[in-house]
């Protein structure tokens, strides 16, 4: 359908977009400059000379330790929630008994809790399990947060699955482990993609569970980092905001390469 | 045919890791608000000390009246601009699409991320603002910098809902209108949004739950300052359990959390018709 352009709306997009950019054009530039620079000139004016220094002070300041912990949490709770969701998700689509069938129900009754309301006996069960100040203590909550909307995902995507095809399977001969590996990973692939992302970003960015469950550097993940860097740089801005910047770049590598994977992702469960 | 299908066990670890990790917490959470608990010992039940102790503690109230401020603002500043640069992105124009993967760029970036970017950018000596008002600083204002914030991380999200409702609108109903000479203004009025009503619902629920339970921007953007200006409910909590290490209050302060998060939830849903949604999608 052709029509006219939108003027107004089209302005009001620009606007917004000044909104979208400007934070983060500061984010890039400032972290360019040196510390003499954004003390003593506004950050309006144009830098005499732009610097990677303070992305030097950043990667020998600890942050490759934190990028490690990051990495490993962010894998481990992908891993874990890929690993039990898939088959449940199976089991919900193909066995009808009422423990598969209530317990699903109650799954995504976790929907509606909020992680904040759960820190507290989170933090009790963690002390009590000897795992306080370890990456394995914030690895479990943030798995067991992601379940609800992962199962939602991965149970719509297969109920779209004809029943026939199962059934072929099963004339074949097929046990249901065959099935699950023939038959629900290839169809559940884009599902298991959108899972992977939103587990992934949840885990990445995740401040809570961290904030709450560990506490020494060797423990320490990304995002408590960038707020230890804070305390540790105090003044020193642009060498803080070149550590923002390093901790979004893995994701932003990864939004250039597969944009439709990733915002599929974080809408998982709620968009289409 | 049974042994065939996958048996219960397929299911057992899935369930058995969200039961010890989520919903058993859930309950102990309930069990932790009637006991008196430093953190360190073991939780001494107190009988309802805690509750009637929340019953007279201004600060709780002051803070439950701060978080609804919070929702309310941060649903009326994001749910039209979300609503309208959703619309728009979702045409087919290629100027669109550019500018629309670029909207979506705050939403790579962590909440802790936006925070420090913003307290930055803010701050009143050296940030992009000098000279004029404190936003953080100033109590009187200091919440609804918050909102500003909160706004810029999550309305990208909201876009992005709104542009994909929008591209599944039936283009019929569209040339239909066009053919009668119906306006833009009136199209988006009488076609887009009654058929985006479930959309509105589910970010509404989204958006209003999610400002309940803000809670790291508000740590680090202002510890709930200046004094107490913006100390909201979830950060009363952390504050209390893990600075204050009154767990057993903090404890009754987060089920007060949970109701009024699973209480709005079921209004927004109930009051929009919410039920019907899933007859809707399935017949689309």
């Amino acid at each position: 359908m052709k029509s006219r352009p939108n003027w107004p709306a089209g302005l009001f997009a620009l606007v917004w977009l000044a909104i979208v950019v400007g934070p983060l054009l500061y984010l890039v530039t400032v972290s360019l400059r040196t510390r003499a620079e954004y003390l003593g000139k506004s950050v309006w004016a144009l830098p005499d000379a732009l610097t990677p220094d303070n992305y030097v002070t950043v990667l020998t300041g600890g942050f490759g330790q934190y990028l490690l912990n990051n990495v490993i949490v962010t894998v481990a709770t992908v891993a874990i929630v890929v690993l039990v969701t898939v088959p449940a998700a199976y089991a919900v689509v193909r066995n009808t008994s009422p423990f598969v069938q209530k317990g699903f129900t109650l799954l995504l009754m976790g929907l509606a809790i909020p992680a904040q309301a759960t820190i507290i006996p989170v933090y009790l069960m963690i002390t009590r399990m000897q795992l306080y100040d370890t990456l394995t203590a914030i690895i479990l909550p943030t798995a067991a947060f992601a379940l609800p909307v992962a199962m939602l995902v991965l149970v719509n995507s297969l109920r779209d699955v004809p029943r026939e095809l199962y059934e072929a399977q099963a004339i074949d001969g097929a046990g249901p482990m065959r099935v699950l590996v023939s038959l629900v990973l290839p169809l559940a692939r884009p599902a298991i993609m959108t899972v992977v992302v939103y587990t992934a970003l949840n885990a990445w960015n995740g401040f809570l569970f961290p904030l709450v469950l560990t506490q020494s550097e060797s423990s320490r993940v990304l995002t408590l980092g960038l707020w230890d860097f804070q305390g540790q740089f105090g003044t020193n801005v642009p060498a803080l905001l070149a550590a923002v910047t390093l901790s979004v770049l893995p994701i932003f590598v990864v939004y250039l390469i597969g944009r439709r994977f990733l915002l599929s992702g974080l809408t998982a469960g709620f968009g289409k | 045919m049974s042994s065939q299908r996958p048996s219960a066990w397929y299911a057992v670890p899935a369930f058995t890791f969200f039961a010890l990790f989520a919903a058993l917490p859930m309950l102990l959470v309930i069990y932790l608000s009637f006991t008196a608990w430093d953190g360190l010992g073991t939780p001494a039940l107190n009988g309802g000390e805690n509750w009637s102790r929340l019953l007279d503690d201004a600060e709780a109230r002051a803070s439950v009246w701060r978080t609804l401020v919070l929702m309310v603002v941060s649903w009326l500043v994001q749910t039209p601009i979300a609503l309208l640069i959703g619309v728009w992105a979702a045409g087919k124009q290629r100027s669109r699409a550019v500018l629309s993967s670029i909207f979506f760029l705050p939403l790579l970036l962590s909440t802790a991320a936006i925070a420090l970017l913003w307290q930055a950018l803010l701050e009143p000596n050296f940030g992009a603002f000098v000279g004029g008002p404190l936003f953080l600083g100033d109590p009187d204002i200091a919440l609804y910098t918050v909102v500003l914030v909160i706004s810029w991380q999550f309305i990208p999200f909201h876009t992005l809902l709104y542009q994909g409702a929008a591209r599944a609108v039936p283009p019929s109903l569209y040339e239909a209108a066009t053919i009668d000479g119906a306006s833009r203004v009136s199209k988006f009025l009488h076609i887009t949004l009654p058929q985006l009503r479930y959309t509105v619902v589910t970010s509404s629920v989204l958006m209003l739950v999610g400002s309940l339970t803000t809670f790291d921007t508000v740590l680090i953007l202002t510890n709930g300052g200046p004094g107490t200006a913006t100390r909201i409910l979830p950060l009363h909590m952390y504050i209390t359990g893990f600075s204050g290490f009154e767990m057993g209050y903090a404890s009754a302060i987060a089920v007060v959390l949970v109701v009024l998060g699973t209480a709005l939830s079921l209004a927004v849903m109930r009051w929009s018709g919410f039920r019907q949604m899933s007859s809707q999608q399935e017949g689309s």
